[in-house]
């Protein structure tokens, strides 16, 4: 075991909500011990394989679309969970967060430890800054992905944080 | 959907096509009558963006245009802001900034080959499922992948988004020695590249002939990357005379419209339908191939490129794109060879009241800005034409040339599913960058 752990921040500042990910990356900075890998990205799956080389944990920051929307819901999912939500509707750039770890099952290279967080978004429509709903939820996702981190560092296993809502 | 003879297919999303586009087929009995794909295309939104901005800022914003081909949007804004302020970078800042670009047509390709082109060739629903069955092809197309991202995070900083480039060069160039790890690793990608040549040249390729013109930029002695220009060619007409016109006048050839389909433009180059990208880089570029990457087209039966042979079956695409992962494998090795450190990172590059216009070849075909600055290098004007945009109509047209093939040999009967797979295959042999998508996941629950 390495310890080290990885924050992923996945989405695009450019597209409303889809920069929640960055947005609590760059929350975290100083925020956390400087041995926390914290990144940014796009999704793209090499380049997060890449990221997750060597870690014991893989924390991910992403956006989800729920059809109903609750903008601003928080749900924490397991990777397996995650994979089995390959959008196949919704096209993503190249591929998406769930065939991303999927194909990181796929070639043996999921860190042991991987928890995602999601908020359900409101708008992803081109242009900047975060809709009202999601705004108000990242102190809490903030305050999520940062005791995920402290789990992390404490060598405990990863469980979805009390009060997340399940997926269905 | 049936209805008297007619069906209608629907893709509302394209599976393992970047960003967001859909296509709509309309076919009768067993006559396809429609083919649309309509696309989203985010440049539009970040000309706008830009007016106002200060002459240093697009090679930085245009790069957010794109996570996959960053560099192509910041190489074309660089040139088309320095053209306007009368700088020329040359020497060996202009063969870092090609170094740079290498890095990323090695990494864009890989990833278009070996996670979203060739599942189809190999019947695999996706990625995932092609690396449960051929692991060692995907870990090889994800080692290449790498070495171009290396290259990325060595001279653009890091490996998404490069912040180190800038109007008149870069903030900071490499040593000698800073380069060697960088061609040790090109090395072990140059027999990696050579070996996904041979993988992809024995896939199953579809009978198709496509007639599109076909644009790219020209750079006699080498094989286009970041400079040339523009040269067009109709190679079924029988007019082997390429039409050359220079950077500045592309607008006047290349006319872009409305279409009531698709958010974005649709262009036509003098009146014609064509295409950019590799199919046209490799007909216009192909005798300055690499001697490694000509041998390479040569043994994956795409003729002798060195002969001016051109390959003009779309889903043959995939084996021009294997041969230009091996040509910017060794040019990069060769310009790490070369280079020596420039005495200064950057030239000065001060702004005058002035209009500029830049091209370059982004992996999936040209990519031109045009800036208008104002006396104190505030954007008055911005204009950006992607390859995408350019290709939408050679696209349809495969589209339904491929559809009607299918028709052809199994009358109406061949079924929505058989359609639907045809479709997404031939909008995929050519990579449309429908970029600056969003990255949500997406599901459908019941709530009660």
């Amino acid at each position: 075991m390495t310890g080290r752990v990885v924050v992923t921040g996945v989405g695009n500042p450019l597209r409303g909500d889809d920069g929640a990910g960055p947005a609590v990356v760059e929350a975290l900075r100083g925020r956390v011990p400087d041995d926390i890998v914290l990144a940014v990205s796009d999704g793209e799956p090499g380049r997060m394989l890449e990221l997750w080389r060597g870690a014991d944990t893989a924390i991910v920051v992403e956006a989800l679309r729920l059809h109903p929307a609750r903008p601003g819901e928080l749900h924490t999912l397991t990777a397996a969970e995650a994979a089995g939500r390959a959008s196949g509707t919704a096209s993503t750039h190249a591929l998406g967060l769930g065939e991303c770890l999927a194909l990181a099952e796929a070639l043996d290279l999921l860190p042991p430890q991987v928890v995602v967080h999601a908020v359900e978004v409101a708008d992803v429509e081109l242009g900047t800054g975060l809709s009202e709903p999601v705004r108000s939820a990242l102190p809490e996702l903030i305050e999520r992905v940062g005791a995920s981190v402290r789990r992390a560092r404490e060598g405990e296993h990863q469980r979805p944080a009390s009060g997340g809502a399940p997926l269905p | 959907m049936s209805h008297r003879g007619t069906r209608v297919l629907r893709l509302d999303a394209l599976a393992r096509v970047e960003g967001e586009a859909a296509l709509h087929l309309r076919v009768q009995e067993d006559t396809v009558t429609e083919a649309r794909l309509r696309i989203y295309e985010p440049p539009r939104f970040f000309e706008a963006f830009l007016i106002g901005r200060a002459h240093t800022e697009p090679p930085d914003i245009t790069a957010r245009i794109c996570g996959i081909c960053p560099v192509a949007y910041q190489m074309s804004a660089c040139q088309a802001i320095e053209n306007a302020c009368g700088v020329t970078v040359d020497g060996p800042l202009a063969e870092l900034r090609r170094l740079l670009y290498c890095g990323e047509w090695i990494e864009s390709h890989a990833l278009h080959i070996h996670l979203l082109h060739a599942p189809d060739f190999l019947g695999r629903a996706d990625a995932v499922e092609l690396a449960r069955d051929q692991r060692a092809a995907v870990e090889r197309g994800l080692r290449i992948k790498q070495t171009g991202n290396a290259i990325l995070e060595q001279l653009g900083g890091r490996p998404i988004h490069p912040v180190n480039v800038r109007v008149g060069g870069f903030y900071r160039t490499p040593a000698r020695e800073e380069l060697r790890p960088l061609a040790e690793r090109l090395r072990q990608a140059r027999d990696d590249a050579l070996e996904t040549v041979r993988w992809v040249a024995a896939f199953d390729f579809p009978d198709a002939t496509s007639d599109h013109d076909l644009l790219a930029l020209c750079d006699p002695g080498r094989y286009a990357i970041d400079s040339g220009t523009p040269t067009a060619t109709a190679p079924h007409d029988r007019t082997p005379t390429p039409r050359e016109f220079a950077v500045p006048d592309l607008e006047q050839h290349v006319h872009e419209e409305q279409v009531p389909h698709s958010t974005a433009l649709t262009a036509a180059l003098d009146g014609r339908r064509y295409l950019t990208g590799p199919l046209a880089r490799y007909a216009i570029n192909g005798r300055w191939l690499h001697p490694v990457a000509a041998e390479a087209a040569r043994d994956a039966g795409l003729g002798d490129p060195l002969a001016g042979d051109v390959c003009d079956n779309p889903f043959r695409s995939i084996v021009v794109r294997a041969v230009e992962v091996v040509q910017a494998v060794e040019e990069a090795l060769r310009i790490i060879r070369e280079y020596e450190q420039p005495p200064r990172p950057a030239l000065d590059v001060l702004p005058r009241k002035a209009v500029g216009t830049g091209a370059t070849e982004a992996p999936r075909g040209l990519l031109y800005h045009r800036y208008a600055l104002a006396e104190d290098g505030t954007l008055t004007a911005a204009r950006i034409i992607p390859p995408t945009a350019q290709n939408q109509t050679a696209i349809e047209a495969d589209v339904r040339r491929a559809v009607q093939a299918c028709l052809n040999r199994l009358g109406p009967a061949a079924d929505d599913e058989e359609l639907t797979r045809l479709c997404e295959r031939a909008i995929r042999n050519h990579d449309p960058c429908i970029s600056c998508a969003a990255h949500f996941l997406d599901l459908t629950v019941e709530r009660t």
